[in-house]
C-alpha cells in the first residue's frame, strides 16, 4: 500500500492525546532533523502504523491497536516540542 | 526570511530556545493549533449528489459540530453488522463556524469505504465522524496571521477538496492576499466545484486558476493532455522569489514529484505543506 503522511495520525492520535499532535515537532534518533509529525512519511497495514522519518527514513514511532487498548511506540524521537497554550 | 514572522509571544520563543530548532518560518507563520477540538459526532446526510464521473458531494449536518479550518479533515467509520469498522479520512471541502458540512469523495476502485460513500449513501443516512482533523494543513486570513506572503496551491485530482476549502475561505474573507491555484484534473469532467471555482476566480480576493488535463483537454485547448511537468510548473505557480507559501495536496507520486520540483525551483522546503491520500 502507498504511504500517505503525518497528516493521517491526527485521528487515530486525537483518541489517546488531549492536543494535535501532528503539529507537535519531533526530534530524529537517527538524523537529529526536527520536523512537525504532520511531515513524516505514514506507512499502515492491518497490523498497525509505522511513522518514518521524512528526511532519513528510520522509524520514528509506531501505533498498534486492539479492540481495548493500543499500543504507541516513539522508539525513534529524542524530543518533542509541544506549543503550550 | 524568517525574522518578520516569528511569533509575537514569548512562549513560543523560549520553547525554541529549549529544544534548538532551525529556523522555521512555516510554522512560525501558524497560531498555535487554535482549531477546534477533534471529537465523535454522527453526521445527517442532507445532500449527495455527482460531482464528477468518479466523485459524489455530501453535505452533512452534524449537531454538535464545532467548526473548522480551511484545509482541515475529518475521519468517517463505517462498521458492518458484524462489527467489523473502516475508517478513512476526507478533506473538508467548507469552512467556518457552520453546522453544515461538505465533503466531496472519490471512489478508489478496491476502496472498502468510498465507493459505499460515493455509491450507496442518500439523504437521510447517518454517518460517524471524527473531527476536525488536523491543524498542519490549514489556512487563516492574513488579518489572522499577520502573513503578507502570497499562496500558491497546487493540486492533483481529488486533492483540490481542501485547497477549494481554502480558497473559498481567502474570497469570504475578502483577503487581499494574492492566490494562485494551480489543478491538475484528468479532463474536463472531473475537475470538482467547477462552478464554484469560476466564481471564486470572479470574487473580490485575487485568486488566479490554472488548469492541467492530463487524459482530454477542452475543445482548443492550447496545450495537448499530458502529466505536469517541471518546466510546466515554473511557469504556472508563484516564483521563488516572491516567498509564497505553498500548499501541495494530491495523491502521494503527485506530492513527492511536485514537492522536489518545487525544492529545485528554489522554493524553501519549510514553506511547502503538503497533504498525500496514498494511491493512484
Amino acid at each position: 500500500m502507498q504511504h500517505v503522511d503525518g497528516n493521517a495520525l491526527a485521528g487515530p492520535l486525537a483518541d489517546y492525546f488531549s492536543f494535535d499532535v501532528t503539529m507537535a515537532r519531533a526530534r530524529c534518533l537517527g538524523c537529529g532533523s526536527i520536523s512537525e509529525l504532520a511531515r513524516a512519511m505514514v506507512y499502515r497495514s492491518g497490523a498497525g502504523t509505522v511513522v518514518r522519518c521524512a528526511t532519513c527514513d528510520a522509524v520514528l514511532a509506531t501505533l498498534v491497536e486492539s479492540d481495548d487498548r493500543a499500543w504507541i511506540g516513539f522508539s525513534g524521537v529524542s524530543a518533542v516540542e509541544v506549543r503550550r497554550g | 526570511m524568517s525574522d518578520r514572522l516569528t511569533p509575537a509571544t514569548d512562549a513560543a520563543a523560549t520553547a525554541e530556545a529549549a529544544v534548538p530548532v532551525v529556523a522555521d518560518s512555516s510554522t512560525a507563520a501558524l497560531p498555535r493549533s487554535e482549531t477546534p477540538r477533534a471529537g465523535w459526532h454522527v453526521g445527517t446526510v442532507v445532500a449527495a449528489r455527482r460531482e464528477t464521473p468518479n466523485a459524489t458531494r455530501l453535505e452533512l449536518d452534524v449537531d454538535d459540530w464545532p467548526g473548522n479550518a480551511a484545509g482541515q479533515h475529518l475521519d468517517v467509520r463505517l462498521t458492518a453488522p458484524d462489527g467489523y469498522s473502516a475508517t478513512r479520512s476526507y478533506s473538508i471541502a467548507s469552512s467556518g463556524p457552520s453546522s453544515r458540512i461538505v465533503l466531496a469523495v472519490d471512489k478508489l476502485p478496491d476502496g472498502e469505504v468510498s465507493p459505499f460513500l460515493v455509491e450507496e449513501v442518500r439523504a437521510g443516512d447517518q454517518l460517524e465522524l471524527h473531527g476536525p482533523l488536523g491543524a498542519y494543513f490549514v489556512w487563516r486570513p492574513a488579518v489572522e496571521t499577520g502573513s503578507p506572503r502570497p499562496v500558491q496551491l497546487i493540486a492533483g485530482g481529488s486533492g483540490v477538496v481542501p485547497l477549494f476549502a481554502i480558497a473559498t475561505a481567502h474570497a469570504d474573507a475578502a483577503d487581499p492576499t494574492p492566490f494562485r491555484l494551480l489543478y491538475s484534473a484528468r479532463t474536463p469532467a472531473d475537475v470538482y466545484f467547477a462552478d464554484e471555482l469560476r466564481g471564486l476566480v470572479a470574487a473580490s480576493a485575487p485568486l488566479r486558476l490554472d488548469l492541467v488535463y492530463t487524459r482530454r483537454t477542452p475543445d482548443g485547448w492550447p496545450v495537448p493532455a499530458a502529466r505536469i511537468t517541471r518546466e510546466a510548473l515554473e511557469a504556472a505557480v508563484i516564483p521563488a522569489a516572491h516567498e509564497p507559501l505553498v500548499y501541495v495536496c494530491g495523491s502521494t507520486g503527485f506530492v513527492e514529484r511536485v514537492a522536489d520540483w518545487l525544492v529545485e525551483l528554489g522554493h524553501d522546503p519549510r514553506s511547502i505543506r503538503t497533504e498525500r491520500y496514498g494511491g493512484t
